[in-house]
């Protein structure tokens, strides 16, 4: 078994009066790929949001690399390895392609690199970020997070709400990251078929609790399916 | 001609000032929702700090111009400290801002009131600002030509600081989506203390000018919070370049105004102008143009 690289153990969270999550826990081993699946309002997001230490826990505890970061500042989990794209497509809206990527690293190979990833982004550079569309927002979001050079990349549903033909530009990069073999990825998708395809576990979120894991690939189907409709 | 000259030139400098007064507010309330009441006491503390300066470099020339960044870093002091004991507990809580600042303000008047006096010192202005110059038979005086020369500076060294510089864009990200921002690693903590370090330190340059055309006086500030706020708020909340274009115009409508009837009522005629413009268009002159979703 692979050292860990990101677990949550035993997490309680919510939002106010409202807990949303209830003794989760979840290990994402080092280079591994993991799916989170369940259905809307299953509570995905708020265990990304906990990972990344936008949302405090209830209880429980968040470990990077073995080491507590329970209490660690969103920006403190970044500077250790943790990128996050978060669901929405969110950029800084009167700020520039360039100026949003700029935030992360200014430097020009690192952009360039980026770039290289993200070719459509190469002429909406002097554009505000805020009149691209949905698709290059998304894409500037993945740049954007790239570039803090992570180790562990969060993914939240990067293909919501994206018209059909760049889906599959997105798909195509997040399955070229998670093999590259550097890069752990941590994806949260309601494409079942798509989150299975590109991670080799899983795990099922059903109102909070954690209802099924397991090994990823497309075998895998029929078992989350059922986990799903629990 | 000299009809529309003077009162156009004087208000232009009148629109300077209140440009001063209002950029600090620009950062603190535009960009960070506080409503920082105690904005105007800054610009008090901007003031004495240009009299203090005169006290030690006896020198006008010299001391007018080490009183700018003196006032610039007493003033951003005194906001750090305001930002770290109190502020800090209270963002996203924007009417508690208010009334705490009030209290704050009170008690810094007050604190000048005991360590200056009530009655206000003069600040000598230097002698190459004594004179003036011709402007179609204006004699327009050097002071409000410095005041806005003070304002255009301010103004592009803010602009290319948050344009051009690393720290600019941390600030700009923050103001725009915070959780964002610190998913990029930006420490959003620090950039609000330095933010509101600058904001404040704003005010004491406006400062600046003010002692060099009314002196100082401990209830200075209470004079120009209220139209500082609403060149803020018809400007467009936390738009530069709205700011820029509200302050002159309110300056040269009031100098119009003061020409066609008196100062209090130019005054009074200006504000429900702004008001009515506010309820017509509540976003100010200028808004943020997105697709959505951002």
């Amino acid at each position: 078994m692979a050292e860990a690289m990101l677990e949550l153990v035993g997490v309680t969270a919510g939002y106010g009066r409202t807990m949303v999550l209830f003794d989760v826990d979840v290990s994402i081993p080092v280079g591994g790929a993991a799916a989170v699946m369940g259905h809307n309002g299953a509570g995905k997001t708020t265990l990304l949001r906990v990972a990344i230490g936008l949302l405090p826990v209830r209880s429980g505890t968040v470990l990077l690399d073995g080491e507590d970061v329970t209490k660690l500042a969103p920006n403190r989990r970044v500077k250790r390895g943790l990128g996050y794209v978060p669901q929405g497509q969110l950029c800084f809206p009167q700020m520039t392609t360039l100026e949003n990527l700029q935030l992360a690293s200014t430097t020009k190979s690192a952009i360039d690199d980026v770039l290289d990833t993200f070719p459509a982004l190469t002429d909406l550079l002097p554009r505000p970020a805020g009149l691209l569309s949905g698709g290059q927002r998304q894409q500037l979001a993945i740049a954007r997070t790239l570039l803090t050079q992570p180790r562990l990349l969060i993914l939240d549903e990067p293909t919501e709400g994206i018209q059909p033909n760049v889906v599959a530009e997105i798909e195509q990069v997040i399955v070229d990251l998670t093999h590259r073999g550097d890069l752990t990825v941590l994806l949260v998708e309601q494409h079942v078929g798509f989150a299975l395809r590109s991670t080799d576990s899983y795990y099922v979120l059903e109102s909070g609790r954690i209802t099924g894991s397991g090994e990823g690939g497309t075998g895998a189907l029929d078992e989350v399916r059922a986990a799903m409709a629990v | 001609m000299d009809a529309l000259t003077t009162p156009f030139l004087t208000g232009t400098a009148i629109g300077a000032i209140l440009f001063l007064a209002a950029l600090g507010l620009t950062l603190t309330f535009g960009q960070m929702g506080v409503i920082n009441m105690a904005n105007g006491e800054f610009l008090m503390a901007g003031a004495y700090a240009t009299y203090l300066t005169q006290q030690v470099i006896h020198s006008t020339g010299i001391s007018i111009v080490v009183a700018v960044p003196v006032a610039f870093v007493v003033t951003g002091t005194l906001g750090l400290l305001l930002e770290v004991s109190i502020i800090q507990w209270m963002y996203r809580r924007p009417l508690d801002t208010l009334l705490v600042t009030v209290g704050v303000s009170m008690v810094l008047q007050q604190l000048a009131r005991d360590v200056f006096g009530a009655q206000g010192d003069p600040v000598r202005p230097p002698s190459w600002m004594r004179g003036s110059i011709d402007v179609f038979g204006y004699h327009w005086p050097h002071r409000q030509l410095f005041t806005i020369v003070l304002a255009v500076t301010a103004l592009a060294a803010l602009t290319a600081l948050l344009k051009r510089s690393a720290f600019g864009r941390r600030i700009r990200a923050t103001v725009q989506n915070r959780d964002l921002a610190e998913t990029m690693g930006v420490s959003t903590r620090s950039v609000d203390r330095l933010t509101f370090f600058l904001g404040s330190g704003l005010a004491g340059v406006g400062g600046v000018a003010i002692a060099l055309i009314s002196g100082t006086n401990p209830t200075l500030g209470a004079t120009y919070i209220i139209p500082a706020f609403l060149v803020v708020v018809a400007g467009g909340v936390g738009q530069l370049k709205g700011t820029v274009i509200a302050a002159w115009t309110v300056g040269v409508v009031t100098a119009f105004l003061t020409d066609w009837t008196s100062g209090s009522m130019a005054q009074v005629l200006t504000f429900a102008a702004v008001v009515v413009f506010l309820q017509i268009r509540p976003q100010g002159l200028f808004t943020v143009r997105t697709r959505g979703l951002a």
